[in-house]
């Protein structure tokens, strides 16, 4: 019976002739999605005035389309969902370039709708033309332009297939005018198929018992685990927990898989990489089996590619193949979805009733427990200025017990908020990672509390950065939505100025910002709450404040302006050379190869 | 490397776009619909790189959305490659015969001539096309045109 309805139902779409722009709107609801992050313009019109004939989808209007991008990045990565955006053609379109290549390089399922002069026109220079799908090919997965009224439907669904399957990313569809003018019929998701792009998601069973075997045989193993966990969804993570848990190995998260190993949990050796934990970095130096579940063996986690992880067996878990043997040569490639190959190698480790040696487990924990015993995050707050390691320590353990998200712009802020923040889920934290755009923090953070009106959604901020998407802020004030931006704020382009004093001889150009703005005078221009702390007596109170506060705040936290950001592993340098505080000289002089990375 | 792939607008663009913006080298790309039943054109490209690279390209145009296949004929087995060359030759007496003479052992044809020039078509592995126009330079060869390499499996087995 439900059967015959649906058929009727599709007849009827086929025959019934609809805009282009209302084929698109239904796409969207067919797909599920309830919010678009968007800006308008001339081209996007028609999409414009088919949303206004419709209550299923909600727009939320940004001030600038990077933002509606990073909005959209910050509600993916925080639901899982694919984020949705709608720019117009020409400048809409660029301004939302530096978004979908963030997007691009993070994995974030993204669809992108731009508006396009009409057919007819391209190629023409005409009023608000760019080559939208030549300028997006490089920073997307894939691009569309519609060139065809009966190909939109079937574009419209591809693209979100495409935007989810496999290893995520950003899908733009470029719709000319004509084509939204136009009419045509509506296809459903099911009516329409592509024939290419398949990728795998079930690993190898064969190379899945090679890696447990050799895990099995580990005597210093180490689990690896990044942004890839947390794509693969919930459940990903709580085979991660099992695994690990099990196992009784020591994990350590990259800068996009935090939370998907809890903080908390003993065996939890924070984050690697350049900024990461002294344990964890010299656990992958000096493990004999590593599994890599999701992450792709960056240049800041990696460190110099000679040095890394020298004598290890190297298992590598990635949906996709061109992750593997691209930086690092593996030994057990497995290409998969993460959730579904740790699910088997969970089947395989208990039917084989795998156990680790214990005494050589035994004594990898003293040697890792010695490392931890260095205890490389310790700081010492004295004085009359706030460290800036405080207030983001006081603010995540005054936070901890809410429902709270939190995002970062870029620069020490970002690397201090993953240093002391402690996740113990995934899709908690929403950071820029492989591109490491300021200005991401404010829109995500947007983004993410249209996803959950109701929790507490915090951006930590630098002085510098903020400023690249503060207009943002009037969107927060226009739909309610109350993000607290908490800006540690040093005058310094922070992160720039670490890099001058210990690979540029203490010259600081241009990393220092005059003229900042009062932003608790810039918080009330927009209708939010300022608030300032600038004394380490008050900072408590303060947060407290900002976090009771029912509105958007910025909170401008002012605090020791010359704190470096440790550890550090120098460009160039390996893992063990890592600097674990301001005593620490650069011991020899960063290769000239060192000092060519960024 | 053999590429299939869906002939559809921009799919050239996406292959070039990704040796250019990643760093491999193109030696030659050749690229035509080769099933217009299922809109599938097939790219073949000659490259160079260590066996790691190598390995990233074939990954990296496999994941490209409109690529249905990659292979690498160098490592699959036994290939046969051929190309093809038009090579105009201008010139009178002595040179004019020894070129004929000289496309004649190459097995080449004579697709255009005149008095005093000849147009010669020659296939065959890219080497001795090279060897061919090598030979016709100093003849009085004034313009050449090369399709680049298409390639195929030795063998019953199909792509
Ligand atoms: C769009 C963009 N431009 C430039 C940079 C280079 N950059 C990295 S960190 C940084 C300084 C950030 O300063 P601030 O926001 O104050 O953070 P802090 O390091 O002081 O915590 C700069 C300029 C960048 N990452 N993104
Ligand atoms: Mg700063």
């Amino acid at each position: 019976m439900l059967k015959k309805t649906a058929e009727t139902a599709e007849e009827r779409d086929a025959e019934e002739q609809m805009m282009g722009a209302e084929i698109v709107i239904r796409a969207l609801i067919e797909q599920g999605v309830d919010v678009v992050f968007g800006y308008p313009g001339g081209a996007v019109l028609p999409i414009y005035d088919a949303l206004f004939r419709q209550n299923a989808l909600r727009h939320i209007l940004v001030r600038h389309e990077q933002a509606a991008v990073h909005a959209a990045e910050g509600y993916a990565r925080s639901t899982g969902k694919v984020g949705v955006v709608l720019v117009t053609s020409g400048p809409g379109a660029t301004n939302a370039v530096t978004g979908l290549t963030d997007a691009l390089m993070d994995s974030i399922p993204v669809v992108c709708l731009t508006g396009q002069v009409p057919t007819h026109l391209i190629g023409n220079d005409a009023f608000q033309e760019a080559d939208t799908t030549g300028i997006t090919r490089p920073c997307t997965k894939h691009n569309y332009l519609v060139k065809r009224m009966e190909d939109l439907p079937r574009i419209m669904h591809e693209a979100f297939y495409v935007a989810q399957s496999g290893r995520p990313g950003p899908v733009v569809v470029d719709l000319p005018k004509d084509i939204l003018q136009g009419k045509g019929s509506y296809l459903a998701k099911e009516q329409t198929q592509r024939l290419s792009y398949r990728p795998q998601t079930r690993g190898d069973r064969g190379r899945i018992e090679e890696a447990a075997a050799l895990l099995a045989g580990a005597k210093r193993p180490v689990v690896y685990a990044g942004g890839g966990v947390i794509n693969a969804g919930p459940e990903a993570s709580r085979r991660l927990r099992e695994f690990v848990r099990m196992t009784g190995m020591p994990c350590t998260n990259t800068l996009m898989g935090l939370g998907a190993y809890p903080a908390s949990d003993p065996q939890f050796l924070g984050m690697l990489g350049m900024h990461g934990t002294y344990e964890a970095n010299l656990a992958m130096y000096n493990c004999d089996v590593m599994l890599n579940v999701g992450a792709r063996f960056d240049d800041r986690v990696t460190g110099r590619l000679d040095e890394f992880s020298p004598n290890s067996k190297k298992i590598h878990i990635d949906i996709d193949p061109s992750s593997i043997n691209k930086n690092v040569l593996v030994d057990v490639p497995i290409v998969g979805d993460a959730g579904e190959v740790l699910g088997d190698l969970l089947d395989i480790w208990r039917a084989k009733s795998y156990a680790p040696e214990q005494k050589a487990m035994a004594a990898w924990w003293a040697q890792i427990e010695d490392w931890r015993g260095r205890d490389c995050l310790r700081f010492e707050q004295t004085g009359s200025e706030i460290k800036p390691q405080h207030a983001i320590k006081r603010l995540y353990e005054l936070t901890r017990d809410r429902d709270v998200y939190f995002t970062t712009e870029v620069g020490q802020h970002q690397m201090w908020a993953a240093q002391y923040i402690g996740f113990e889920e995934p899709n908690r934290w929403m950071t820029s990672g492989g591109l490491g755009t300021m200005g991401y923090g404010l829109p995500a953070a947007l983004g993410v509390q249209v996803a959950y009106p109701d929790a507490l959604v915090i951006d930590v901020a630098g002085e510098a950065s903020i400023l690249m998407n503060i207009q943002e802020m009037s969107t927060l004030a226009q739909y309610r939505l109350p993000v607290k931006v908490f800006i540690v704020n040093n005058q310094w382009m922070g992160m720039v100025r670490q890099w001058q004093e210990l690979l540029h001889g203490g010259r600081y150009a241009e990393s220092y910002t005059a003229s900042l703005p009062d932003f608790v005078k810039l918080a009330e221009s927009f209708g939010a709450v300022g608030l300032r702390a600038e004394h380490p007596d008050e900072l408590d109170e303060k947060i407290v404040q900002m976090i009771e506060t029912p509105a958007p705040v910025i909170f401008d936290c002012c605090v020791a302006q010359e704190e470096n950001c440790f550890p550090m592993i120098p460009s160039g340098a390996a893992h063990y050379e890592m600097l674990l505080g301001p005593n620490d000289k650069v011991e020899k002089p960063i290769s000239e190869e060192g000092m060519v990375l960024v | 490397m053999a590429v299939l792939v869906d002939n559809e607008p921009g799919v050239l663009a996406r292959v070039i776009g990704l040796f250019s913006g990643r760093g491999y080298n193109i030696e030659s790309l050749t690229v035509t619909e080769v099933d217009p039943d299922q809109n599938l054109s097939r790219i073949t490209i000659i490259t160079s790189g260590t066996p790691m690279i190598l390995e990233q390209i074939k990954a990296q145009l496999g994941r490209l959305v409109p690529v249905h296949q990659v292979s690498d004929l160098t490592r699959l087995g036994p290939y046969v490659e051929r190309e093809l060359a038009l090579v105009k030759v201008v010139g009178t007496g002595e040179k004019r015969v020894e070129a004929l003479r000289i496309a004649d052992i190459f097995k080449a044809e004579v697709v255009d001539a005149g008095l005093d020039h000849f147009v010669f078509e020659m296939h065959h592995r890219s080497e001795k096309v090279d060897a061919f126009i090598d030979l016709m330079k100093p003849l009085g060869m004034v313009d050449v045109s090369r399709t680049g390499v298409v390639a195929i499996a030795r063998g019953s087995k199909g792509l």
